[in-house]
């Protein structure tokens, strides 16, 4: 290993955390095996991560799948950032590539995955995008944090852990992907 | 990042052209998708205003805009009320009132996309003022020699032609150099810019007025990564700026000769034009069709970059819903 530059990110004074590094990874287990078993195995299934956290979590899930089943699931990124409904309200969103795999969604179960479902407008934008790539034969939702507050009739299929929370709070979710150090989710803000 | 207008390619910081090359790389997949359309700019119209002849850039625009699904309006000097004598001002100001989000403005007076930027509240992006900037052109280049070369960082792009006329070079001199790359332009002391030495130090390209010296350097380090060809811009000039177009091409044509030599050493050169091009003139028909050329990548990369465009300037918050 390289030694990395990149030191853990000590958890900021006030935000407490709700999941550590070991229950990620026991949750993530659970929601492979769970989309395997509602698939009734790995046949057709192409996880598509929704940039940014969303794609290392599909790429862990795949992983995981293909301990269990001994098959690689095609993996791919999902942009939907042309897609959503909120661009105007904020300074311009930075576009991440779209990469489908080459055997593409055409009657494919696709399994979409994000970190952190909330509103549910990021999956609305989601599903908008994919009905351009394609006709998948179903699509599904796996989400890390499932945090309420949804805005629009979307539920996920397969959810990491329910939490409870304020709307003024913040979850925020840590990989050592994308930010370094140990997976982590914890909550800040909110009224105290 | 929000940025309302595109007046000059120098507007555009090394991240701003990095960002927009990024999500142009987006766009050109959508580009080879079966269903071209994004919701991206629905409700948002934008209207191409061309005082000046244009396929590629025009026809560019309108297609970028429609695949974000914005309502793209083409509005030329020829068929307008501009024929019937009425100020740029009054034109603008015209279209202007029926509450329009963009205007993509080409016109044969540099500087006039500034000036309009100070009188409208629409954004507004320059197709090519006069002789003076292109930048969405300049942007495609790059991201054309982006697509071939990968990193521009110390890539040796050489640029030839009629450099008093051309727009395109103004603005791809600033763009490659924002991306790290080396530039050196080529033409006649009679198609050199006045005063282009001054320019040349603050920008940091390098100018010469011998071709094969530039193409054929003694030390592989200097010889380029990729040519552009400028086109000869008669309908700008009034004649003495060479004896005969023999002679230019003999001096600064990129023929037949030329590319074999060129191609001796890089197999896989590649070869930019703007367009639209004189064969025969300022390139030769082996080069403008040979396997390396990259002239029609420019055009596919126009509509990418003019949608990336679009998007970063036009997609973002406005003032009226902050």
């Amino acid at each position: 290993m390289v030694a990395s530059d990149q030191t853990p990110s000590p958890t900021p004074p006030g935000a407490r955390v709700v999941m550590s590094s070991g229950d990620v990874s026991r949750a993530l287990r659970r929601v492979a095996h769970e989309i395997l078993e509602r698939n009734k195995g790995p046949a057709d299934l192409v996880l598509l991560g929704i940039p940014s956290r969303g794609v290392p979590l599909a790429h862990r899930l795949a992983s995981v799948i293909a301990e269990v089943e001994g098959v690689a699931v095609p993996v791919g990124s999902l942009d939907v950032t042309m897609h959503r409904d909120d661009l105007r309200r904020q300074p311009t969103r930075t576009v991440t590539p779209t990469k489908i795999p080459p055997s593409g969604v055409d009657g494919k179960i696709v399994v979409l995955v994000d970190d952190v479902l909330y509103s549910g407008r990021t999956i609305r934008a989601a599903l908008e995008a994919l009905t351009e790539l394609g006709r998948p034969r179903a699509v599904r939702l796996a989400v890390l944090v499932d945090r309420g507050h949804r805005e629009l009739p979307i539920r996920a299929d397969h959810v990491g852990k329910n939490l409870p929370t304020s709307s003024s709070e913040r979850v925020h979710v840590v990989l050592a992907e994308n930010d370094g150090g140990d997976d982590e989710v914890r909550i800040s803000g909110g009224d105290r | 990042m929000t940025r309302k207008h595109l007046l000059s390619s120098a507007d555009l910081s090394r991240d701003e052209v990095d960002s927009i090359l990024d999500t142009a790389a987006s766009m050109h997949d959508v580009q080879r998708r079966e269903v071209k359309k994004l919701p991206t700019l629905r409700g948002r119209t934008v209207i191409n205003l061309f005082f000046e002849d244009s396929t590629r850039t025009r026809s560019s625009f309108e297609i970028a805009g429609k695949w974000m699904s914005a309502d793209t309006i083409n509005i030329t000097g020829k068929g307008s009320s501009t024929s019937k004598g009425e100020s740029l001002r009054d034109t603008v100001m015209t279209i202007c009132a029926m509450s329009v989000d963009a205007l993509v403005i080409r016109h044969s007076a540099s500087g006039a996309c500034h000036q309009v930027a100070q009188w409208v509240d629409a954004s507004v992006i320059n197709a090519g003022d006069g002789t003076h900037e292109h930048p969405t052109q300049a942007l495609l280049d790059a991201y054309t020699l982006r697509q071939r070369l990968g990193s521009l960082e110390g890539r040796h792009i050489v640029i030839v032609g009629d450099l008093a006329h051309s727009r395109v070079f103004r603005s791809n001199v600033i763009t490659l150099g924002r991306l790290g790359a080396r530039v050196t332009v080529v033409a006649p002391p009679t198609l050199m810019p006045s005063g282009i030495g001054d320019w040349a130090a603050r920008d940091g390209f390098a100018t010469s007025w011998d071709l094969d010296q530039t193409l054929y350097a003694a030390s592989p380090a200097d010889r380029p990564d990729a040519v552009m060809m400028l086109r000869v811009q008669r309908e700008r000039m009034s004649g003495g700026f060479f004896p005969t177009e023999r002679e230019y091409t003999a001096g600064y044509g990129l023929t037949r000769e030329r590319l074999a030599r060129l191609y001796a050493a890089t197999p896989d050169l590649p070869i930019l034009h703007p367009g639209p091009m004189n064969r025969g003139l300022e390139i030769s028909a082996e080069a403008a069709d040979a396997t390396s050329s990259a002239i029609l990548d420019q055009v596919s990369a126009g509509v990418a970059v003019r949608m990336a465009v679009l998007y970063h300037l036009l997609a973002g918050e406005t003032e009226a819903a902050a």
